[in-house]
């Protein structure tokens, strides 16, 4: 038994502290239980806080036309079908309450004329549904919760006499571990980073919302805590992962200076006018223009410019292409050795607009680059590129209570969790996702509890997390965490980025288990104490987890669709739409298996139009027309 | 490109530290925490540093550069002589955990001091309508990150231990006053719990905390000044308090 082991007993343990964390735990705690809420980093810093344009939810402030069905369809689109549509359709049904419910809990949201809540426009969204807080609304909804916990503890104080008798946070504690004992959730191993202290959490349901994983590629536009911790538990506890192949990749994130590397240019920027070009000053995105939308788009570059002033009589130019489609050119172009010195293009729009126009209509950029990076974008060109943003795939789960397939007691919600978005995320439905999700799955684990009690950890267990975490330290002369991290970040984002081919994955499957075979053998400099070193070993570990589970689910799958293109099948094919990749760990590496696809029930399928169907369905699915 | 950059950082632990010195490569365009990271990459692999979003967004990555409270990642290198020493030590106001890193455990002990939002019993979800100019007043001390530069700076704590247990702090005045301009609010006298119990007497208006905040948000102009302004109301004119209540009873 390790010295200083503290011992601690709730009804849940919630890991992870962003959106969906700590919406599982206001449910868990209005249901009645005692509910420990633990964050890898400081309360309040998760990476929900850096989502900018907002959360859907057709309240219909903005257009009465919208409502559930018409954001179910669009959410499906933006998922090429692969959704889990029970997740969709609750996702649409119950956005509104969850926003509606910030209000109540004290988020100030910018209004409408009326005074309601105000909606804006987003790509893949029929009506303007963003409920938004200028461009930080994801700051908004952590701020909110973070003070409904609060709110939660000074009831608990006036009626027990203490603030954290029920509902307590545990700041900068990684979790290692979750602990299982008669096939059944018994609790949560880890350690303070502050002292390097273990730490046991004994609890009968477990509810994961670890967020993403981007820290697994070279340019990310997440933070340093997305490094698919969750994902990699999960797998490790026995639950499956789903559709690991998808990534979404933002087309324009920044490449360089260095210290802004893989933050996010907003599409804005080109839709004002900003330029791509490459290193010989072409504008290359004429050459990319697929035929299904060579009618849409401007063919030279005196067309697209007359655009700008008149959208009536000219094509739209070719930068504003789906999002996909730009990533995949800006690659293309930089394999092809026409890239930045960085491994970029460049986006200008300094050429086009006057310095004052471009602060009045992109303050936020001129902001971002000026005070971030020294570039002033009145008068240089950025240097863009790809940046992996959010993983599609995750833990599956039922949809109705966010219970992991598998793992009696464990329950996943937010990023973490798959299905919800199918083969790729519309923008703004991952605010309303951890609102939606996060509360499902705390009332899921008070539900589960109600036939299932405490679930005592036995010593063997607990010796087996703690030699686990002693490792790095008994290491000799192995490599240090930083650069096994930085050779995967490059396996991945070589190998498994933005545009695939079976035989560079073959490869990456390859290297990806060499780093892990080095990555055992870990050595730690100095001690336990805030040790970062030590911290990322962890993280390593899980990024391996996950970068297999991506490569493995990506060469299964032969077709290119949302957040996975296959350059050697560049098609989308209806026949893979039925089916979903689940990752398993067996305890030495990795396995993928292919699972059909719940069927669309006929309420829904009877939402869309059949013709739109046809794109995305076999006609003997069509023939059928839903499931029951 | 790279140059040779002389950086001085703080190493040590509640017991015992010091500045140490370290030169390091940087490379054009790179902020004070991306140093920091090379450092800790190449040379000190459990050197302590919070940071998560690298982006001016979470604020985690606080410390003194130079002697002055900043974000890390929000401090070019270029903002600097090429010759001059940098030197990253600890917020000074919070215990040293170690290294760069404190224990700002303080700061969430006030958040739990201060009473909670509270909602009008009779306006049901998705009933609230109000007007923009009015939620934007509490939408500016919303912005706050809640990087506590502002409690690092504030010289009533700084150096003053025995102050904490009575002061909130400038982070919490703007809570409260977030909460105070707030136009659904139903909780009264968050001005005079302010004066009272969380000690927002004892500033006296230096704008420090103003100076230092990477979200430009207008601490003591816009929340510090006016409530000490309308608690001077209350407290010696019983008639302006009471038309005060009035027009705020209208607000509501």
């Amino acid at each position: 038994m390790p010295q200083n082991l503290q011992k601690l007993k709730y009804d849940v343990v919630i890991i992870g502290a962003g959106g969906a964390g700590l919406r599982a735990a206001v449910e868990a705690r209005e249901s009645g239980l005692r509910v420990a809420i633990i964050c890898k980093s400081l309360f309040g810093k998760a990476h929900t806080v850096m989502a900018e344009g907002g959360a859907a939810a057709s309240m219909g402030n903005a257009n009465s036309n919208d409502n559930w069905m018409v954001h179910f369809r669009d959410t499906m689109r933006g998922g090429k079908f692969l959704n889990h549509y029970r997740m969709a359709e609750l996702h649409a049904k119950e956005s509104p309450d969850r926003i509606w419910e910030l209000e109540v809990w004290g988020a100030l949201f910018d209004r409408t004329k009326e005074g309601k809540i105000s909606q804006r426009n987003f790509g893949g969204h029929e009506y303007p549904r963003l409920a938004h807080v200028g461009d930080r609304t994801g700051l908004e909804l952590i701020r909110t919760m973070q003070q409904k916990i609060v709110a939660l503890q000074q009831a608990d104080k006036a009626e027990y006499g203490d603030a954290e008798a029920n509902l307590k946070v545990y700041a900068e504690l990684t979790v290692t571990d979750i602990l299982k004992e008669n096939g059944k959730v018994a609790g949560v191993y880890g350690y303070w980073r502050e002292n390097g202290d273990e730490v046991l959490v004994e609890a009968p349901a477990v509810v994961i919302a670890t967020g993403g994983v981007g820290k697994t590629f070279k340019i990310t536009s997440n933070s340093w805590e997305g490094t698919g911790d969750g994902h990699a538990l999960a797998l490790k506890a026995g639950a499956n992962l789903k559709d690991m192949e998808f990534l979404q990749f933002h087309p324009t994130g920044m490449v360089w200076p260095p210290s802004v590397r893989g933050i996010l240019v907003t599409e804005s920027v080109r839709g004002e006018g900003g330029v791509l070009t490459n290193n010989k000053g072409e504008r290359f995105m004429f050459n990319y223009i697929p035929d299904v939308f060579k009618d849409k788009y401007a063919t030279t570059a005196e067309e697209a410019d007359r655009w700008y002033e008149d959208q009536d009589n000219n094509r739209r130019p070719p930068e504003l292409l789906p999002r996909d489609e730009v990533a995949r050119a800006i690659n293309a172009e930089v394999k092809a050795g026409r890239g930045t010195e960085h491994g970029g293009v460049f986006l200008d729009v300094s050429k086009r607009l006057p310095a004052e126009v471009i602060k009045k209509r992109l303050p936020s950029m001129w902001h971002q680059f000026y005070e971030l990076a020294g570039v002033d974008i009145t008068k240089e060109a950025m240097e863009v590129g790809p940046t992996c943003h959010y993983v599609m795939g995750g833990v599956e789960v039922d949809p109705d209570t966010a219970a992991a397939i598998g793992v009696p007691g464990l329950f996943a919600a937010g990023e973490v969790a798959g299905g919800m978005h199918g083969s790729n995320r519309l923008g703004g439905n991952s605010l309303s996702d951890l609102l939606v999700f996060g509360r499902r799955a705390g009332m899921g684990a008070a539900q589960y509890l109600k036939n299932n009690g405490s679930n005592p950890v036995s010593d063997a267990t607990i010796k087996a997390a703690a030699d686990r975490i002693e490792a790095p330290f008994k290491n000799q002369g192995g490599e240090n965490a930083y650069s096994l991290h930085q050779e995967l970040q490059e396996v991945a984002h070589n190998l498994v980025g933005i545009i695939r081919t079976g035989s560079e994955l073959k490869e990456a499957i390859t290297k990806i288990a060499q780093i892990r075979d080095r990555s055992q053998k870990v050595t730690v400099a100095g001690d336990r104490k805030f040790n970062p070193g030590f911290h990322l070993a962890f993280d390593l570990d899980n990024m391996l987890l996950v970068a297999e589970s991506t490569a493995k689910s990506a060469i299964l799958r032969e077709e290119s669709r949302g957040g996975h293109t296959r350059d050697d099948f560049p098609a989308m094919d209806n026949k893979w739409r039925q089916v979903n990749h689940i990752a398993s760990y067996n305890g030495s590496e990795v396995v993928v298996k292919a699972q059909e696809l719940a069927p669309i029930p006929k309420e829904l399928f009877n939402l869309f139009d059949i013709h739109e169907l046809e794109k995305y369905m076999t006609p003997e699915e069509i023939a059928k027309g839903g499931s029951n | 490109m790279a140059r040779k950059l002389n950086l001085r950082i703080w190493r040590g632990d509640a017991t015992d530290g010091g500045l140490k010195d370290v030169v390091v490569d940087v490379n054009e365009g790179e902020v004070v925490l991306d140093v920091i990271h090379r450092v800790q990459a190449t040379q000190m692999g459990d050197l302590a540093v919070r940071w998560n979003c690298k982006a001016g967004k979470c604020g985690s990555c606080s410390m003194e550069i130079n002697g002055k409270p900043r974000l890390a990642c929000m401090t070019q290198v270029a903002s600097f002589d090429e010759d001059e020493t940098i030197t990253v030590t600890p917020l000074r106001a919070f215990p040293i955990i170690k290294d760069l890193v404190t224990d700002v455990s303080f700061n969430y002990k006030k958040a739990m001091e201060i009473p909670a939002y509270s909602h009008p019993k009779d306006l049901a979800p998705g009933e609230a309508r109000m007007e923009q100019v009015d939620v934007e007043r509490s939408q500016e001390f919303r912005k706050c990150i809640e990087c506590f530069l502002c409690q690092d700076t504030c010289h009533v704590i700084r150096d003053h231990e025995e102050n904490k247990p009575s002061f909130a702090g400038p982070r919490f005045f703007i809570r409260i006053a977030e909460l105070d301009m707030h136009p659904l609010d139903t909780l009264k006298n968050r001005k005079r719990t302010a004066q009272e119990e969380h000690g927002l007497g004892m500033c006296n208006i230096t704008k420090c905390c103003t100076e230092v905040c990477p979200e430009h948000i207008k601490i003591t102009d816009n929340a510090i000044i006016p409530m000490k302004e309308r608690v001077v109301d209350i407290k010696y004119d019983p008639a302006r308090m009471f038309s005060g209540l009035l027009r705020r009873e209208k607000r509501n």
